[in-house]
């Protein structure tokens, strides 16, 4: 797969007369995961949104391959670009695999018809997923965590080599919080997709990702490996938290241990 | 392997699909042999054939080529046209309570049309352009008075039961200034009505479905992924705003063109798509099928308010009768589930 | 000096001045109605006027003074009666939409009374007044009981489906009655549209004790409506019985908006505006908003019915067009202005 390419730059977005983001660069690092990460409100969201050309910027851009990606067709950024919002919606009693199909949908024109590859992505996706098995049970029937699989084999069908997800682990226990993120691992590692999510958990965000943003105040305010990004410096301006930060003795990984104000040892 | 199981229950889908079309299709032809030959007296099938195929037969010629003819025709192509619009407007805003005749443009477009007629005494297709552009103006004004930052579903529709209400006393006080006060006239502007209907009238029924209809349908694909969200939509490709506008528009003239000839028939766009979508089951998109059921409940409550109940009643009345109780089980279901509908 | 006087703003809530409020609101009342009087399809000279206020009718003008004032009267009680009962069931069920209108009430007082005269001959006066108020209760009741099944209790959107649900169904219905009688399918569509006109003392005399009933006990109900607000746990816990208060206000705004609709047919959106232009004034105590809700509702009534009458020169235009007119944005803006998690 040829790596693509996506950055930010001079981003200023917002919602009606109100910025959110002021000035923003940033360049997403290709077949790599990249966590955003942050208090609520500071943008993270926004800065994700923004990416996937939900949101027109104020000022600035977002470049896709080095093309304005407000500019591009809405089909041919679909077909590179995949996106798993935050609450996407299932219609009533729809069957997994119709709604996995629903993927191919940057892939067909007007008139032209389902084919055999059609059938071939869907199903590999599935695989991916672990969701073969329930093709053919309603959606609405699922638990949350295998709702979560299935919305991402249909980003999947998409067959895009960029996915962008906003807080793909809400709303789930922490088993299937660790499943989704070791999924996404799976997918990065056999297939190189590019992976970009908002997370709202600092030490999975640690854990999981190669690239770690971290935003406040509509701004970034540090990016680059876990370990140099996760320090108690970077959480007491970010969440305005004291905390204390040591190695996760599973992974190796940074973590982090809030400090309060009561049964501190 | 995998892939052909995927596609085996793609193809059985498909199948249920056409199953359903084929079987409305099937019951609204039969329906239309039925009203054709039943009523007041009963007409043989072959002097409806003899009729039909132009040849002049005392008594019949009159009674179904002048009457019963382009009253079931007129039926026909109106309730194709609400069903179509109203299960766009439903599919679009992911809310069944979201039709044209609850969030009060049925309404706008019947003010214009009465406007037209009774005031600017116009007739033709100028009553239709004017109650299209009438149609339009309350959906911007509504979309407008909902928006903020947004559009929240609730908001739509609370503002929508607001303007109809406004509306509504725009037709009673137009009615009140008509030369004579006619209640069957004014039954067709509040409720709804084929009686009199022309062949004539189908002309722009039949030019607003190719027109109309087949933007909608041309649209559909794209109209299907909104159901998964804006976000999602646009995350496949679909570029929601030109959808919106292309839905709106379509949807909008279909409901306009029939509610000039008809009236706004109560509730015809409200029921057809969730009829529909409860007889065709998560087998894709619902559009043609809503589009068959409101031909069914129009051709269907005609004949029964000219000839099962105790008085003549016009057909709106008795959709009305109808889709209120099924409106009720809507709130019912909301109530029980806890969330929105 | 006291911590609270201490604290700058407090006095300034609104409902400062309500004293003053009230009187002006009495002012206003006083000249709407001499100006009901005086104004009209019919331009009629002051002499005409003063002549026709001690009873004489002479002359045409002075004949047509004289059918304006019980007219005047009957908008005042009626918009008095509608204001209050919008008020109260506003506050019985917690929510900015209820009003006779919206929640189909008046239309179900409607209904009742065309199936008495169409079905059962029923004539007088009186028993129209029976009828409409058992037809608004039975209403009220339905509208009501679905629109708080379930959890969330009557949120907004729910009263307001179900009272438009049941509207169409009821209207349906009314004009399957009349279609099916067309002998006094006019006489009832004009009653059923709303209006004042026509009005004599004596069709207005048989109501008056329903109306002063309604107007007693909705008065009497502001404590429980101000406990009410705090949610049916908290004023179960300040030790109210929280069904009876809900109860008893209720059936008092159920005989003003029945034996109002009895007269006028049913007339929208003044039970809905007027408390909320009140609530302006007076801020959320019911023991203030009560009265002043029936004041503005007898404004409001008598302005539209002036405007009806000049609008439409040379003709009227029914009041119940003109309310639905001018209280349609009002509940719009009411629902823009609402948050969507209230809705």
């Amino acid at each position: 797969m040829t790596a693509h390419s996506l950055s930010v730059h001079r981003l200023s977005a917002g919602y009606g007369d109100r910025t959110i983001l002021q000035g923003l660069d940033l360049d997403i690092l290709p077949g790599r995961i990249t966590a955003i990460v942050g208090a609520n409100a500071c943008g993270k969201s926004t800065l994700l949104r923004s990416m996937a050309r939900l949101l027109a910027p104020q000022q600035g851009q977002v470049l896709l391959d080095g093309k304005a990606v407000h500019r591009m067709p809405p089909r041919q950024v679909a077909r590179i670009m995949g996106l798993l919002p935050q609450s996407p919606l299932a219609p009533e009693g729809i069957a997994v695999a119709d709604l996995v199909g629903r993927g191919r949908h940057p892939h067909h024109g007007i008139l032209s018809r389902w084919s055999q590859a059609d059938d071939q992505a869907v199903a590999d996706a599935m695989e991916a997923t672990r969701t073969l098995d329930l093709a053919h049970c309603a959606v609405d029937e699922l638990s949350g965590g295998q709702r979560q699989r299935v919305w991402i084999a249909m980003a999947l069908a998409q067959q895009t080599d960029l996915l962008l997800l906003d807080e793909p682990t809400t709303f789930l226990d922490i088993s299937h919080q660790i499943e989704v993120l070791d999924l996404l691992t799976d997918l990065n590692q056999r297939r190189g997709t590019t992976v970009v999510m908002v997370l709202h958990d600092l030490n999975l965000a640690a854990r999981y990702a190669d690239h770690l943003v971290a935003m406040a105040g509509g701004a970034l305010h540090a990016q680059g490996a876990p370990d140099e990004v996760l320090t108690e410096d970077t959480v007491r301006a970010v969440f305005g938290l004291s905390s204390r930060i040591v190695p996760d003795p599973t992974s190796g990984r940074p973590m982090m241990l809030p400090i309060g104000r009561h049964r501190m040892a | 392997m995998t892939a052909s199981l995927i596609a085996r229950g793609r193809r059985r889908r498909a199948r249920r699909r056409h199953a359903v079309i084929g079987g409305a299709c099937a019951l609204l032809l039969a329906g239309f042999a039925l009203t054709l030959m039943l009523g007041q007296s009963f007409v043989a099938p072959q002097t409806v054939l003899r009729v039909l195929a132009g040849q002049d037969v005392p008594g019949a010629s009159f009674t179904v080529g002048q009457l019963r003819l382009p009253r079931a025709v007129v039926a026909i192509l109106a309730g194709l046209s609400f069903g179509l619009g109203g299960a766009a407007f439903q599919i679009m805003l992911r809310n069944p309570l979201a039709s044209p005749d609850i969030i009060g443009i049925s309404r706008g477009a019947s003010v214009a049309a009465v406007l037209a007629i009774v005031v600017l005494d116009l007739d033709g297709p100028m009553v239709s352009v004017m109650a299209v552009i009438a149609g339009l103006a309350v959906a911007i004004a509504i979309h407008g008075l909902a928006s903020r930052g947004g559009v929240a579903g609730t908001r739509l529709i609370l503002v929508g039961i607001g303007v109809s209400a406004m509306l509504d006393s725009v037709i009673a006080w137009t009615l009140s200034r008509a030369p004579s006060w006619d209640l069957a006239e004014a039954m067709r502007w509040l409720t709804g009505s084929v009686n009199g209907a022309h062949l004539s009238q189908a002309l722009p029924l039949l030019a607003s479905l190719a027109v109309f209809g087949g933007l909608l349908v041309s649209r559909s694909r794209d109209l299907e992924t909104l159901r998964l969200g804006d976000d999602t939509a646009a995350a496949l490709g679909t570029d929601v705003a030109a959808t919106r506008v292309a839905v709106i528009v379509a949807a909008v003239g279909l409901i306009a063109v029939a509610t000039a000839i008809t009236g706004p028939i109560a509730f015809v766009a409200f029921l057809s798509g969730p009829i529909a979508a409860r007889i065709l089951g998560p087998n894709g998109s619902v559009l043609i099928p809503a589009a068959l059921v409101g031909a069914a409940l129009v051709l269907v409550g005609d004949y029964a308010g000219q000839f099962l109940l105790p008085a003549r009643f016009p057909v709106g009345v008795v959709t009305g009768a109808l889709g209120a109780p099924y409106l009720i089980y809507l709130i019912v279901r909301m109530n029980r589930t806890g969330g929105s509908l | 000096m006291t911590a609270a006087t201490a604290i700058p703003g407090l006095d300034r809530r609104p409902g400062g001045g309500r004293g003053l409020w009230l009187v002006l609101l009495v002012f206003l009342l006083a000249l709407l109605g001499a100006l009901s009087v005086a104004v009209g399809t019919r331009d009629v000279g002051l002499d005409d006027i003063l002549a026709a206020l001690h009873g004489r009718t002479d002359s045409i003008g002075q004949a047509a003074v004289a059918a304006r004032i019980p007219r005047t009267v009957l908008a005042a009680v009626a918009g008095a009666a509608l204001g209050l009962s919008g008020a109260v069931m506003q506050g019985v069920t917690r929510n900015p939409l209820a009003d006779p209108g919206i929640l189909g009430v008046n239309l179900g007082a409607s209904l009742a009374v065309a199936v008495a005269v169409a079905w059962f001959g029923i004539a007088s006066m009186q028993a129209y007044v029976w009828v409409a108020i058992g037809g608004a209760g039975a209403t009220a009741a339905f509208v009501y009981a679905i629109g708080s099944l379930g959890r969330g209790g009557p949120t907004p959107l729910k009263l307001a489906l179900a009272g438009m649900a049941t509207s169409v169904a009821l209207s349906s219905l009314v004009v399957a009655v009349m279609l099916s009688r067309g002998d006094v399918a006019g006489g009832l569509q004009a009653w059923q549209i709303g209006g004042v006109g026509g009005a004599t003392f004596a069709r207005l005399m048989p109501v008056l004790p329903f109306l002063g009933a309604g107007l007693a006990i909705s008065l009497a109900s502001a404590r429980w409506l101000n406990a009410l607000a705090l949610g049916d746990d908290m004023a179960a816990g300040l030790g109210e019985r929280v069904a009876v208060a809900r109860g008893v206000s209720s059936a008092g705004a159920i005989l003003l908006c029945g034996a109002t609709t009895a007269v006028c047919g049913p007339i929208g959106f003044v039970g809905l505006v007027v408390p909320h232009l009140c609530r302006l004034l007076t801020g959320i105590d019911h023991r203030w908003l009560l009265p002043f809700s029936a004041l503005g509702g007898a404004c409001l009534l008598i302005a539209s019915d002036i405007a009806g009458r000049l609008l439409a020169r040379p003709a009227e235009l029914d009041v119940g067009i003109v309310t639905a007119l001018v209280g349609a944005p009002v509940f719009v803006g009411i629902v823009r202005r609402a948050r969507v998690r209230e809705l």
